[in-house]
């Protein structure tokens, strides 16, 4: 592998797919599909105006990725429109809203397919800096506040009466989400962001019996995904985000095919 | 129909001038005034109970404009086994929501002492299948230091230890009741609270339950708040009984509670199958300890009448 390119993206993706995996799974387990992605779509605002101020593209997603957190956070306490829609509401507005904003940032012009579906030539060693060191807060995070968040995961009322901090636990668990989710953006772009932490976690689901099993498969999963997705993407000249994302279907595939045949009997 | 009977229910005395609320409110000189109109309103404010695990004074809770708590006091001691009973839509859930901090209340005040262990059965516990749990790993959630052995242990005590290592996702209603129990137990609790821990469980399950409880709450000393729609079994076991129809209709032991008029109207027709089972557990008092009983609603064969008297009205199970 000559390229340092190549080899960015491979050392990019392995990184991501370590952090991606735990939290993929808390985002399958409390249903947050949708969540997240209304905040990676809303990270093509984030690149406009890291464009516009001359900022790092990451650090200007990530000040969006957690604006948007905090709004649907507010957004959720009102009952008049259901989550769901708000959340379908949040994605398109902001994806729109990222569109027009990098057309009309003057100067440079923003390659919106990349942002949109990743570019793995867009990886600089900026971004490496930013995988391992942002992913390793973030995993450190994460692992802080695992049983609590498990906990609140599986009842959350059981939970809150047995004294767990609901609110700080959800807060710092959306907040991990908004960091990662910002990074992931480089490699497998705005729209596909969702499906590197959520197809993992789903692949691994009929293989693990304890929550933990499930993270490491998945994360396990996430890397074989991304060597064999940067291998197509490069033997065949794909898009290597979009590829990395089927060999993660065709790994999901795999793994849910006994379940289905199980019950189809 | 609620409403009417929610708000337009004299609070009676009670026979022989006990029972009822744990403060007489009517006695309060600087209200005697207004005692008849609406003796909720006079009820002198107690200060709260500082040796209660639990202790409620006023509380009221209201949901879209609608009242569903008025002015409830509750005090739950050490070692009390308190059964809030009242029908659907009475409130009962709310309120146990509501002492336990879960629900935003909306006058009064829920005082618990600091560093109390709660051990919590909430009334539906739906399974996410999309997390991989076994149930050792499940009741350990709520005891992060707790050794295999002491899991092991707790939901032998509950009829759950051939489940240890069984997916959470794989148990019957029945079962899960069971480990939800034990998760609570694990933790030690000061305070049990079960909100109809007997849902899903068959009657002789049931009994056998509320009987594990009376006996871990002796060994233990631990305070336990039950909930049920479900008497006569639940009667026997507590020390207090506290009917709830949106407010405190009325509470004490559970005898006089079962014989009270506002328990009757409460319970409507159902009331008097109550008392007659419960007539019929008195009649039967020696042989309640430990001596099983048939289920009360026992099929027999037709033609066979049971014997006057010793048998609640036929139908009484389905009618509720």
């Amino acid at each position: 592998m000559p390229d340092p390119y190549l080899l960015r993206a491979l050392l990019f993706g392995l990184g991501l797919a370590v952090v991606a995996a735990p939290l993929g799974c808390f985002v399958v387990w409390r249903r947050m599909a949708y969540y997240g992605e209304a905040i990676s779509q809303a990270a093509l605002i984030g690149v406009a105006l890291g464009l516009a101020l001359s900022l790092d593209l990451t650090a200007g997603v990530l000040i969006v990725t957690l604006a948007v957190s905090g709004l649907l956070l507010l957004l959720g306490r009102q009952q008049v429109v259901p989550f769901d829609s708000l959340l379908g509401l949040i994605a398109h507005a902001a994806l729109a809203g990222g569109v027009v904003a990098a057309s009309l940032v003057s100067g440079r012009q923003p390659d919106l397919i990349g942002f949109l579906f990743g570019d793995i030539l867009a990886i600089s060693s900026t971004d490496l800096y930013w995988i391992f060191l942002g992913g390793a807060v973030a995993l450190a995070a994460l692992i802080a506040i695992w049983r609590p968040l498990l906990s609140l995961s599986v009842h959350e009322d059981l939970a809150a009466a047995e004294g767990t901090a609901t609110e700080r636990v959800k807060l710092v668990f959306v907040m991990v989400l908004a960091l990662v989710v910002a990074i992931a953006i480089k490699i497998v772009g705005a729209l596909l962001t969702i499906a590197f932490l959520i197809m993992p976690a789903a692949a691994a689901r009929p293989l693990a019996r304890t929550p933990e099993a499930m993270a490491v498969i998945s994360a396990a999963l996430g890397m074989l995904a991304v060597a064999c997705g940067l291998f197509m993407s490069a033997t065949l000249d794909t898009p290597a985000g979009a590829s990395i994302v089927l060999v993660l279907a065709a790994l999901f595939a795999l793994s849910i095919l006994p379940s289905v045949i199980r019950r189809g009997r | 129909m609620q409403g009417r009977e929610g708000l337009n229910w004299p609070l009676q005395p009670a026979p022989g001038g006990r029972l009822l609320r744990d403060s007489p409110g009517g006695e309060h000189p600087g209200h005697d005034h207004a005692a008849h109109a609406h003796p909720a309103a006079v009820r002198a404010p107690r200060p709260h109970d500082p040796a209660a695990l639990i202790s409620a004074r006023a509380v009221a809770l209201a949901r879209g404009g609608r009242p569903i708590l008025t002015d409830i006091d509750i005090d739950i001691a050490p070692g009390e086994i308190v059964t809030v009973i009242g029908p659907n839509g009475a409130g009962k859930t709310m309120l146990v929501r509501a002492l336990l901090g879960l629900e935003p209340i909306d006058g009064g005040e829920v005082r618990r002492p600091k560093g109390l262990v709660i051990g919590y059965a909430p009334q539906r516990f739906d399974v996410d299948r999309a997390i991989p749990l076994t149930v050792a790993r499940f009741v350990a959630l709520g005891q992060p230091g707790a050794s295999p052995g002491e899991i092991a242990s707790v939901l032998g005590d509950v009829g759950a230890g051939k489940l240890v290592e069984r997916q959470l996702s794989e148990l019957s209603g029945g079962e899960l009741q069971r480990v939800v129990l034990a998760r609570a137990l694990a933790r030690r609790p000061g305070l049990l609270v079960l909100d109809e821990p007997s849902r899903g469980v068959d009657y002789a399950g049931e009994a056998e339950l509320y009987a594990l409880i009376g006996r871990l709450r002796t060994e233990r000393g631990f305070g336990v708040l039950l909930v049920s729609h479900d008497l006569h079994i639940v009667m026997a076991q507590s020390d207090r009984v506290i009917c709830l129809n949106r407010h405190v209709c009325c509470s004490g032991v559970p005898q006089l509670v079962a014989q009270h008029p506002e328990y009757a109207r409460l319970f409507g027709p159902q009331a008097a199958r109550v008392l007659g089972v419960y007539q019929h557990q008195h009649d039967h008092r020696h042989d309640l300890a430990g001596a099983p009983r048939p289920p009360a609603g026992e099929a027999r064969p037709a033609g066979e009448t049971p014997p006057a008297g010793e048998t609640p009205p036929a139908g009484g199970e389905s009618g509720s």
